[in-house]
């Protein structure tokens, strides 16, 4: 066996590589971050933005479990807009533009800093093996690195081809090349792989648009960032152009649509429903004469804009015909063209709750390459299973997170329960408890469990315990408070309910009541820190909800508590459907509360395999 | 935990019916139906009443403490007079109490497994034990469903996803070219849902199609002499015969107590090729019918012919209209009654060793359910009314009537709402 060079090999340096290694850096493993080009660590492939709804939630959780994204986009974020400001605080996400350039200096800076964490700069093209189990990578150079495991964050490069119009070329994103040979490796494990489509808009020379004419969107005035640990922008803010597609542009996408890789056949990949290019736009909703576009800087220092709402797959000629026939880009000069890129995923259904593959011992995958999109989605997997591949390097237990605690883990639970059939993306739809699981109380939920799981350093777990006291003190004194009705009226706080007198946090939970009020009532409670009172308010808003919530809340814990063993024999349990059989086959549970999310899936038949369970685990005892 | 309960009874010959219940306030609820709760494990005769001090029957109430009982909960059985009446009034009753729900297929076997009383050699029996359960639960779904509710169901399934849609939108899409009013519909569809339910609860069309016990269907092609069969069974004139071919164009039923069993005889249309448009619906319906029925008669017209139905365990294939009994023991005539008795004692023979599920608890379970998610969709008007901007708590709302109609229309997850969302609206940036 190869003797251990690391600990723990991260593969890729995108956002689910970059808090991979970090959080793997934490727990104590050492680490070593492997990267065909270290000056594209953290790279935005993409939009330059972060967060948004349910995203920007998943921001928020890393940050609580100290990852790196939040505080990198911090340093970067020029335009900061909390989506969703005037509903209530369980949807509101936080959302900002970044520059670019920015984000990939702090990244880089971040992780240059992080103790424990190695970056390499090479091209990883095989997995060193251990009869089944992966034991390290083997470079493009021969040279081999031994490990105790191996998280794969391969994003679009595996098998990667990029279409503009009815050219292809093989690529993992524009400029940088697909990986082969790994793809081939992985197809030799017999994981179960399918293929996706996602695609850019072109991207633009700012100098050139005429921003005199545009409608411009400002951020926030009172911006709300994304660290538990910061509490405003770093750089300078601006503000983002917004403008429509018309009735030319759709004639010119229209005549061309044969054109389009898209609508030429060439791609067999499934897109996402919710990023439509603008050929599908145009085509499923013919009868909508305008689309809007926002014009998004990428950075402070560039000149590169984002035109968000209009990627395509159109070739480049007619890239630059629809686009000069919009409003404020009359003149436009396209710096580099819109594309799809197909490429390989695998089932995440082959993983387990960790990250880790079923089938291949130490080897954790993560990010676009479990079937995903966004940074998001891709950071809040990479520190799951950069936690996880530590504590397995390292012989402890590895950690799981729930539906009922975090959106990573319903995000989680989905891939590997009911896998995906399109590029997975966040919504606070997705999440059951969305009451309960918000932006606002991530740190609430779950820094204290990553200061258990060893994923949070001292400072930040320092800072949270003073706030958890603070927030316990403050509830404690609203608790201990009463008002009678008519007191409450005096207060100027309409109150129609029988007589009897309400707590403080009662109060606070009736809809439009401000803490001022309270406070005005009784001046003692007018010492409690202002960000406390603003959170404590949060937190009784949904109180009595999230009081209801709980027995649903006790009974799926109960059901994420029943583990099914890995090699648990279905054929031979009488009493399921052939059809249930077989889904629960493919989809190997690993607890009674996946099994419960697997299609056509019984009250009934989930005692059964219980029982089951219950029986073999009495086999063993005696 | 939730405290649940159910009719545990095999329907049958007995004339008791047991309601179980079992859970944290198992001894709570028969407090108060009966007053006060009985010595633990001792039968105690109690007059059962509703909140309103009606009497819903005499009953042997059993307790049973925690640690000491089948599920290992504190729980109790209700031994009921076994009248359709009694059992349903006192299902819903216990459904009216907070904390208590109607138990899923297994629950109790869950319970019992996870307080580790249960016999883990038996679980191959336990399996068919549950299996029956779950199967007779979803046959009485389908019979209610293949009613003239059955089509309502569909209408609330997708106002409900619609619903759900649209608020759906306004929160994860904000920042899209959604509408940012989308009240007007979504009351609009709530009223209508809310509006149907009631009626429903009502009992206008679910409770006609009550049919508690078992189904026989007699099938076959026409002419067979499929009615003169039901004649027979019956002993009156239930279903037209006549000596044309094709009389019955739809499906008659006939309740009859066989050996004891509550049983109801299905008389099918004649399974035959057709251009009549009406009778062709009928042979349809007469087809779903009979593939629901716990239990199928064929007549065929002689031994070379095929059913044209795929038998299934314990059905009966018979030669019909054997008026001059050529055939044997294989074959039937209801004119002359060859083979009658014996076709009686078979059918009872399968069925008495078959559970029938309760068309009575089903129907208060989705009565229950109607009524849980009326109140939830009434929060979620309301909270739109208020015009408060909590979006998220009208969607919660919705959320939970979506859930508790779960039984009802079919499981709606989010990944029926996106598709809603993304066919409607052109999200996408």
């Amino acid at each position: 066996m190869k003797h251990l060079d690391f600990d723990v090999i991260v593969v890729g340096a995108g956002h689910a590589g970059c808090d991979a290694a970090a959080a793997s850096a934490r727990v104590g493993a050492n680490t070593a971050l492997v990267t065909l080009k270290r000056e594209n660590i953290g790279v935005m492939s993409c939009n330059p933005a972060i967060g948004g709804l349910g995203k920007g939630h998943l921001v928020r959780e890393i940050d609580a479990l100290d990852g790196v994204m939040g505080r990198v986009a911090d340093c970067a974020g020029i335009q900061y807009r909390l989506l969703n400001r005037r509903k209530g605080p369980a949807v509101q996400g936080p959302r900002a533009q970044a520059d670019r350039l920015l984000y990939q200096a702090a990244m880089l800076a971040e992780l240059e800093q992080t103790p424990n964490l190695s970056i390499v700069e090479a091209e990883v093209v095989d997995f060193l093996m251990d009869g089944d189990a992966v034991c390290g990578v083997r470079l493009a150079d021969g040279s081999e690195i031994g490990s105790a495991a191996v998280i794969l964050t391969t994003g679009t490069f595996l098998n990667g081809v990029i279409h503009i119009g009815n050219e292809q070329r093989r690529g993992g994103r524009m400029g940088d090349k697909p990986s082969i040979d790994l793809a081939d490796r992985l197809y030799g494990f017999g994981l179960p792989m399918g293929r996706l489509k996602t695609g850019t808009p072109p991207r633009l020379n700012g100098k050139t648009i005429d921003w005199s004419i545009l409608e411009s969107q400002p951020g926030d005035e009172e911006p709300v960032v994304f660290s538990f640990l910061n509490s405003k922008p770093k750089v300078r803010q601006v503000a983002c152009g917004i403008t429509h597609t018309n009735e030319k542009t759709h004639d010119i996408i229209r005549q061309n649509l044969d054109r389009s890789a898209m609508y030429g056949g060439h791609i067999e990949g499934v897109g996402p429903r919710y990023c439509p290019s603008i050929e599908d736009k145009v085509v499923r909703f013919s009868d909508k004469s305008s689309h809007q576009i926002f014009l998004e800087p990428e950075g402070l220092t560039v000149d590169t804009v984002y035109p968000n709402g209009i990627s395509t797959s159109l070739p480049v000629d007619v890239q630059e015909a629809y686009v000069r026939s919009i409003v404020g880009l009359e003149n436009v000069e396209i710096t580099q063209p819109g594309y799809a890129i197909e490429y390989d995923y695998v089932d995440p259904r082959a993983l387990r709750l960790t990250l880790e593959t079923k089938d291949v011992p130490n080897l954790y995958l993560a990010g676009q390459i479990n079937g995903t999109t966004g940074y998001e989605e891709a950071a809040a997997q990479g520190l799951l299973a950069g936690l996880n591949a530590a504590r397995h390097a390292k012989n402890l237990e590895q950690k799981v997170f729930s539906r009922t605690d975090s959106y990573i883990g319903v995000m989680v639970d989905d891939l590997v329960t009911r896998g995906v059939t399109e590029p997975y993306r966040m919504f606070t739809s997705r999440a059951e408890f969305r009451l309960s699981l918000r932006a606002d109380n991530a740190d609430q939920r779950l820094t204290q469990s990553g200061v258990e799981m060893g994923v949070v350093g001292s400072v930040r777990a320092q800072r949270n315990s003073e706030k958890m006291t603070a927030l316990s003190a403050a509830k404690a004194q609203l608790a201990s408070i009463t008002y009678t009705p008519n007191e409450l009226r005096a207060g100027g706080i309409e109150s129609s309910f029988d007589g009897s007198r309400r707590t403080g946090y009662e109060v606070l939970s009736f809809p439009h009541i401000s803490f001022a009020q309270l406070s005005k009532m009784t001046p003692a409670l007018s010492s409690i820190a202002p960000d406390i009172q603003v959170q404590v308010q949060r937190d009784a808003l949904y109180a009595t909800y999230i009081e209801r919530q709980k027995r649903d809340v006790v009974s799926l814990k109960r059901d994420e508590a029943e583990q099914i063993p890995d090699l648990f024999d279905y054929e031979g349990l009488n009493g399921l459907s052939n059809e249930l059989r077989s889904k629960l086959q493919a989809s190997r549970p690993q607890t009674i509360a996946q099994a419960m999310r697997v299609e056509g899936m019984t009250p009934a038949a989930a005692t059964l395999i219980l029982a089951r369970i219950r029986q073999l685990q009495k086999l063993k005892a005696s | 935990m939730d405290t649940i309960f159910a009719e545990a009874t095999a329907r049958g010959k007995a004339g008791v019916a047991v309601v179980r219940i079992s859970g944290p306030l198992a001894f709570s609820a028969v407090e108060m139906l009966a007053g006060d709760v009985p010595l633990p494990r001792r039968t105690a005769l109690r007059v059962l009443k509703d909140a309103k001090g009606a009497v819903l029957d005499e009953a042997l109430v059993l307790c049973f403490e925690q640690g000491a009982s089948f599920t290992g909960e504190q729980s109790a059985e209700l031994q009921l007079h076994g009248s359709i009446a009694i059992v349903r009034s006192v299902l819903a009753e216990l459904g009216r109490i907070e904390g208590l729900r109607a138990a899923e297929a297994g629950e109790f076997t869950r319970r019992a497994l996870e307080n580790e009383r249960l016999d883990l050699t038996q679980v191959e029996g336990l399996a068919d034990l549950i299996d029956a359960e779950t199967e007779a639960q979803r046959k009485q779904a389908m019979r209610v469903f293949s009613g003239a509710i059955g089509a309502k169901v569909d209408v609330w399934r997708s106002a409900l996803i619609r619903a759900a849609a649209l608020i759906e939108a306004t929160i994860d899409f904000a920042d899209e070219e959604v509408p940012v009013d989308v009240s007007p519909e979504v009351l609009e569809l709530l009223a209508q849902v809310i509006g149907d339910l009631n009626r429903e609860i009502e009992g206008s069309h679910i409770s006609e199609r009550i049919r508690d016990g078992f189904e026989v269907a007699i099938v076959g092609p026409p002419n067979i002499g499929k009615s003169t069969l039901l004649n027979a069974l019956a002993g009156r004139d239930a279903a037209i015969t006549s000596e044309i071919a094709g009389t019955t164009r739809d499906v008659i039923e006939v309740r009859m107590e066989l050996d004891g069993l509550p049983v109801t005889i299905l008389d099918t249309a004649g399974l035959r090729e057709t251009s009549d448009v009406v009778e062709s619906m009928g042979i349809e319906r007469a087809r779903s019918r009979a593939e629901l029925a716990d239990l199928r008669v064929v007549l065929l017209p002689d031994e070379t012919s095929e059913p044209e139905i795929l038998p299934k365990a314990g059905d009966l294939v018979l030669i019909g209209k054997d008026d001059c009994g050529t055939f044997g023991p294989a074959s039937i005539s209801g004119e002359t009654g060859h083979g009658v008795s014996a076709l009686v004692a078979h059918v009872s023979s399968v069925l008495s060793k078959r559970s029938a599920g309760s068309a009575v608890a089903t129907h208060e379970r989705h009565r229950m359910a109607m009524s849980r998610a009326v109140g939830s969709l009434e929060t979620a008007r309301n909270e739109i009314l208020l015009d408060s901007d909590r979006a998220e708590i009208a969607a919660e709302f919705l959320r939970t009537a979506i859930y508790d109609l779960d039984c009802l229309v079919g499981r709606i997850d989010v990944e029926a709402v996106l598709g809603e969302i993304f066919s409607s609206f052109c999200i996408g940036k």
